[in-house]
């Protein structure tokens, strides 16, 4: 009982850590790094690309988040508005683990099918991190 | 159609009822308010892309229903992991209120085919209502209910943007 007490603090005090962008950026190279040998950095610009163009779906990340990162959101389906997705604009985004695994895996998987590459992830976030 | 239940809902159902008598109560609404509730999970995770809808809105059945097909939630990817899933549905169940199923005996999905809903929406809104930009959506309550996340939809807090 206490070990299972002991290991959900555990799991709780890991999922609510908080980080920084760049902390993401690193573990993004590191997982480029094991998807692809060859994987030589992440490009803002290819970022800004990524992010701005569909996929083969109806929406893309600028569907919700706006051509301009740092303006406010709105979700398209519902009107709600978002906090900007640029941490220049919003700086607690890319801080918690939990969250930031959570919208890739749902986002990704709306505007492309599947889940996002560590490349396409790490190019996002040096695009959104290039916005001030 | 079942008649709603509405036992649980006392404060809604004289909303619902003064709405009926027609415009000259229109702001004798003071008590349209679904008491507020706090789960941490839920306001959290429901809260993101709409806001926190009051689970009382609709029954457990819906509820269910809804929280299994987070993964399509009305077009949108909104999967949990297990344990907050199950957290949620928990306490969802437990506050849950509404009308039943739909004419076709199903489960109603979205809370905007309530007879209640229907009812509070049917006079007097602006034809272009759900299109504008500012508005979007029937889902985007608080575009016009300002005080919608703390349960208030009186006709003293409601504001239709332009």
């Amino acid at each position: 009982m206490r070990f299972a007490f002991a290991t959900v603090l555990l799991v709780l005090s890991f999922s609510a850590h908080a980080e920084t962008p760049a902390d993401f950026q690193k573990q993004f190279a590191a997982q480029a790094q094991q998807e692809n040998p060859a994987f030589t950095g992440f490009s803002a610009e290819q970022g800004q690309r990524f992010y701005a163009s569909t996929h083969g779906k109806e929406w893309s990340c600028a569907s919700c988040h706006r051509q301009n990162p740092k303006a406010i959101g709105q979700h398209i389906a519902t009107g709600k508005a978002l906090a900007p997705l640029a941490p220049a604009a919003s700086p607690e985004r890319f801080t918690r683990p939990d969250k930031v695994e959570k919208w890739f895996k749902r986002n990704c998987n709306e505007v492309l099918g599947r889940a996002c590459t560590a490349q396409e992830k790490g190019d996002v976030l040096s695009y959104l991190l290039s916005v001030h | 159609m079942s008649l709603p239940c509405w036992s649980r809902w006392p404060v809604l159902l004289s909303g619902a009822l003064l709405a009926t008598a027609g415009a000259a109560f229109a702001d004798d609404d003071d008590n349209a308010r679904i008491r507020p509730l706090n789960h941490a999970a839920w306001r959290q995770e429901c809260s993101t892309c709409h806001i926190a809808y009051p689970p009382q809105l609709l029954p457990a059945v819906s509820w269910r229903a809804i929280m299994r097909g987070l993964d399509q939630h009305f077009g949108s990817d909104a999967s949990l992991d297990p344990q907050q899933q199950a957290d949620i549905l928990r306490f969802l169940e437990a506050n849950a209120g509404g009308e039943g199923r739909s004419r076709r005996g199903e489960p109603l999905l979205r809370i905007t085919e309530t007879r209640w809903f229907v009812h509070e929406h049917s006079e007097e809104l602006p034809k272009d209502i759900w299109s504008r930009p500012s508005i979007k959506s029937a889902a985007h309550c608080n575009a016009c209910h300002t005080a919608a996340e703390r349960g208030d939809y009186s006709e003293h807090t409601l504001r239709i943007p332009k």
